[in-house]
């Protein structure tokens, strides 16, 4: 039942991006348009998940003074990992999504994820929060992207819908603060109605 | 001339923050307070010259030699960390007065991402050590110009009837899309 609990708590209650405010460069950086956040969610889910099991698994091996340094090499050596095997097998992603997948290794989520979570609990409870936290953070990506891609270009994962030249503001960068900014509020007021049930 | 034009690059036409989207972090985190982001803005620009620098060396007398350029992401990351921890213990004994000033922010700087993105940028671009130090200085200057601002308009927000939902965090990231709009102004300038 916890398992579940850990699971599903990254979707709304604690999403990484609209709740927690973490990764946000990413989120902001490859949304514009749904795939490119699918792909992103896809790249740092991967990354989170393995270095939460590598994490829980060896956790009473590290001293604990040199936790985060190891920590971050656990997560370099997954990001290496994912570039590689990006840039062979999905080049045209691997281009759009760029400088962003290096910097996986910095986003706050994934050694957030390590330090708060796998590094105190078991394996298996650490799969399924990597896991959760990986899907809402993709969710959230795919969401922003969705937003950005049919308001700029009429388009959903690259199906048009809406048969109109869009506002081009929402492709460009300042759309995508716009975009996100309206999304946390929607979820604060979506949260808010929750609670009052 | 050259070096003019990198540096008005990254301060106003590709801002590192508000057009390529890095150290949103402490963008959104710190900046709540003019003096806190001052702060930020400092300790950045601290650290990202000296990692370019550092890194710089690393890339071109250690990784493209040996052909491991593939170990990149884990030898900057690193680098980059224990850099920090460096200046960290350096700036306790040198100057006390600056540790007050800076120190609590240093540590957030490792998982800064401008940092790592400025040092990838630099090899990515194919900059030699002086434009990559030029470089790394106009992007924190870019970075100062652009939390120092948010924070002065931040500041007057919270004295503003705003509705309940959009408090905080998402009134200020609709703030900080219409300083990118602003920025945008600037495009073609190079």
């Amino acid at each position: 039942m916890s398992q579940i609990k850990n699971f599903t708590r990254g979707f709304i209650k604690e999403n990484p991006v609209f709740v927690l405010l973490l990764g946000l460069c990413p989120a902001l950086g490859v949304t514009t348009s749904a795939f490119n956040g699918l792909g992103m969610g896809l790249a740092t889910t991967f990354v989170l998940l393995s270095s939460n099991i590598v994490v829980s698994v060896i956790k009473d091996l590290i001293p604990n003074k040199v936790r985060i340094p190891s920590f971050i090499v656990i997560i370099a050596s997954f990001v290496t990992i994912v570039q590689l095997v990006m840039e062979a097998f999905l080049p045209e992603l691997f281009d759009a999504l760029g400088l962003f997948i290096p910097l996986i290794v910095v986003n706050c989520l994934v050694l957030g994820r390590a330090e708060a979570f796998a590094s105190k609990k078991n394996t298996l409870s650490s799969i399924a929060d990597g896991l959760g936290m990986g899907l809402g953070f993709a969710f959230a990506l795919t969401l922003l992207g969705a937003v950005r891609e049919l308001l700029g270009q009429g388009a959903v994962f690259g199906l048009s819908l809406i048969q109109a030249d869009g506002m081009l503001v929402f492709v460009l960068p300042p759309g995508a603060f716009i975009g996100l900014g309206y999304l946390i509020a929607l979820t604060n007021i979506l949260k808010k109605s929750l609670k009052t049930e | 001339m050259e070096y003019i034009l990198i540096i008005i690059g990254a301060v106003f036409v590709n801002n590192i923050v508000l057009s390529y989207f890095l150290g949103i972090c402490p963008y959104i985190g710190v900046s709540s307070k003019l003096t806190t982001s001052v702060g930020m803005a400092g300790a950045v620009t601290f650290v990202m010259v000296l990692a370019t620098v550092v890194t710089y060396l690393i890339y071109t007398f250690i990784l493209v030699p040996f052909q491991v350029t593939y170990l990149q992401t884990i030898s900057y990351i690193l680098v980059i960390s224990s850099l920090v921890q460096m200046v960290e213990i350096m700036l306790k004994k040198v100057s006390p007065a600056l540790y007050q000033a800076l120190g609590i922010f240093l540590p957030l700087i490792t998982t800064n991402c401008a940092v790592l993105g400025v040092a990838i940028l630099t090899v990515q671009r194919e900059f030699n050590l002086l434009e990559g130090i030029v470089y790394a200085i106009a992007n924190s200057i870019g970075f100062a110009l652009a939390i120092i601002l948010f924070a002065g308009i931040r500041e007057h927000l919270d004295l503003m009837d705003i509705p309940k939902g959009m408090r905080g965090a998402p009134a200020a990231l609709v703030v900080a899309g219409i300083m990118a709009l602003a920025f945008m102004g600037f495009a073609g300038l190079v």
